[in-house]
């Protein structure tokens, strides 16, 4: 009788280089150039793409493995929610305000991802990156629906959630968003890893996801806390892959490092203008506040970002070129954006309000500087409007940044009192834009931005010609789900149903 | 610079004039008055007077700051692309040099309710 031989057992190293690297094969019939046409049109050069790490070392049938038990506790927390009456257990109703803006603006974010990775890993010429961004393209599109299921329980009791898809590409707040991600993915396959791998997974995410995730924690949303910490592991290898691709196009060819330089500059100044809104989420939506924006900046903006720009030096990479008029502007932004949503709340599927009394002395605590100064004698306007039985509301249609697409409402970095005034001309046509970072970006591709989609702009041309109802109708924001949060079905019936529940 | 590309890269602008039927953008502020967080968006036909597109768009949407009724109209520091400017109410949008989504910017020294005045 035959001794039957046990199979030996692949350690990891082996198992990877089988599952990953051992897949590649060598073109016979067709040459390199036509099966990758789009490696060498951004002028990386790449000597060999052998020398791409992953320091996860991660394979697709452990992946899959992993992700379907994440997948499993998920799912089972949000059950729970949905049959605990979970939506009743937020703070108050002015948290939802939070994640709507998420759930409009951010993740159809994470769609653009899951797209943006699935044709680079197409477009890259080495296995490594390849199977990387595959795995990242099928954790992005996991992140858009587990953020839409865990908000969708919310749509059933509350305004605003229902047409976020439509609303992505229509509304002018959430046109931000858009233009970020179809900036990116409209570029070649190397800037789109610096602006998405890099750029914002790696120096960005943070800001991003600690604030938001820690607010729902602290509002009592169960839901997106256990969303946060689904995406958690999978965020972690996100930025190692960020990190991973930018060192190895610096290691690869000296002259690539003008070129990532000149992308870290853009996708680090375009990055933090879209995070001016979490800045005004976290500083004015929340009702329990877990920081405040400068608090955030500093540990995740100036600690981490330092010490990845001290490394980086040794490839000769300078931090990004705008990063003082960022410093300058945390103290403002978040005032300036709610300030701005707020008197546009007629436009926004959400609800805002102006800060209570107990807000007001946060605000003045946390921006001792700025807050009082500047921005409170404009709040204060507000509430008094309000107690006159009157609404502080802006019915101008703003200028829009041409790069940005926010309103130019940000001020000059050293004068709080002025608005900053940019233009340029390109081909006879005027553009206006709210920073010297979004003029320089322009500048950079004018060919790019000048076709920009600018919602407000395009209201007045055809079919709608500047028809106010027609163009909201069109972005499904109805009455329901936007102005004043006090005089909201949202509030109303938060607090009815809450008391019901308390009293059962 | 140019954007790089893989091959002709040239698109028409999105914005264009001739997208408005015969009309264009202006875009109008207030410096140093930001209760309207951003300047305002005017829209109208170039053989319109100036002065109608100032009346009928541009001062409702100012209205609602306290300093709009202490407006010396006649002493306002009128700015074009950052340059000193005199606007002619009676003339038109063309007359005037307005051209598609020009901006014009004002100043009305003194006046600072709710912004404190420039350099404090």
């Amino acid at each position: 009788m035959d001794i039957k031989k046990t199979p030996k057992k692949l350690n990891v190293k082996e198992k990877y280089r089988l599952m990953t690297r051992d897949l590649a094969w060598e073109p016979s019939y067709r040459d390199e150039k036509e099966i990758y046409p789009y490696v060498d049109y951004e002028g990386i050069k790449v000597h060999d793409w052998s020398k791409w790490e992953d320091p996860f070392r991660l394979t697709m049938d452990a992946y899959w493995k992993y992700q379907a038990e994440k997948e499993r506790k998920y799912y089972a927390i949000i059950d729970a929610h949905a049959q605990n009456n979970g939506h009743l257990n937020v703070t108050d109703a002015r948290y939802l305000t939070a994640i709507k803006l998420f759930l409009q603006s951010i993740s159809p974010g994470e769609y653009a991802s899951h797209r943006g990775f699935a044709r680079v890993g197409r477009e890259f010429a080495g296995v490594g990156p390849q199977v990387a961004c595959q795995m990242q393209s099928i954790d992005e599109i996991r992140h858009a629906q587990t953020q839409v299921h865990a908000m969708s329980n919310y749509n059933k009791f509350y305004n605003g959630f229902k047409d976020f898809a439509n609303q992505r590409d229509r509304i002018w707040y959430t046109s931000v968003a858009r233009s970020f991600f179809d900036d990116a993915m409209s570029a070649g396959p190397f800037e789109f890893l610096i602006a998405i791998g890099f750029s914002f997974e790696y120096v960005l995410t943070n800001l991003l996801f600690v604030p938001f995730m820690s607010g729902a924690a602290y509002n009592g949303d169960m839901a997106t806390c256990t969303f946060g910490f689904s995406a958690q592991s999978d965020e972690a290898r996100h930025m190692t892959l960020g990190l991973e691709c930018i060192k190895f196009m610096l290691e690869q060819d000296p002259d690539n490092i003008p070129i990532v330089q000149k992308w870290i500059d853009k996708w680090f100044w375009r990055g933090c203008r879209l995070l001016t809104l979490v800045a005004a989420m976290m500083d004015y939506m929340l009702p329990k506040r877990v920081m405040s924006w400068r608090e955030a900046w500093n540990i995740y903006g100036v600690e981490n970002g330092n010490a990845l720009f001290r490394d980086l030096a040794r490839y000769g990479i300078k931090p990004p070129m705008h990063w003082d008029d960022v410093e300058k502007s945390i103290d403002h932004t978040s005032h300036q954006i709610m300030l701005g949503l707020y008197q546009w709340k007629f436009g926004t599927a959400f609800h805002s309000w102006t800060p209570t009394a107990s807000d007001i002395e946060w605000l003045k605590e946390k921006y001792p500087t700025t807050f009082e100064k500047y921005y409170l004698p404009r709040w204060e306007y507000a509430i008094a409007q309000k107690e006159n039985g009157g609404e502080y509301n802006n019915f101008g249609l703003p200028k829009l940044c041409q790069t940005c697409q926010l309103p130019c409402l940000f001020t000059e970095p050293d004068d709080p009192t002025q608005l900053a005034h940019r233009e340029t001309e390109y081909e006879g046509e005027k553009y206006h834009f709210c920073s010297d970072g979004c003029q320089h970006v322009f500048e950079q591709e004018p060919e790019k931005y000048v076709q920009a989609w600018l919602p407000m702009p395009s209201m007045m041309q055809e079919p709608l010609k500047g028809d106010l109802a027609a163009w909201m109708e069109w972005a499904s924001l109805e009455p329901t789900a936007s102005g004043e949060y006090a005089n909201s079905e949202d509030k109303a019936n938060f607090e009815k149903w809450r008391k019901q529940v308390s009293t059962d | 610079m140019a954007v790089v590309a893989n091959g002709e890269y040239k698109f028409p602008s999105r914005d264009r004039v001739e997208n408005y039927y015969g009309h264009q953008l202006l875009f109008a502020c207030w410096d140093h008055h930001m209760l309207m967080a951003a300047p305002f968006m005017l829209f109208g036909a170039p053989d319109q007077k100036l002065g109608d597109i100032i009346e009928q768009q541009l001062k409702p949407l100012m209205q609602p700051d306290p300093d709009f009724d202490k407006i010396d109209w006649d002493a306002i520091e009128w700015t074009k692309s950052g340059e000193p400017w005199t606007p002619d109410f009676n003339k038109t949008i063309k007359q005037n040099g307005l051209v598609h989504k020009e901006q014009f910017c004002f100043k009305t020294p003194g006046l600072s309710t709710l912004v404190p005045p420039q350099g404090e």
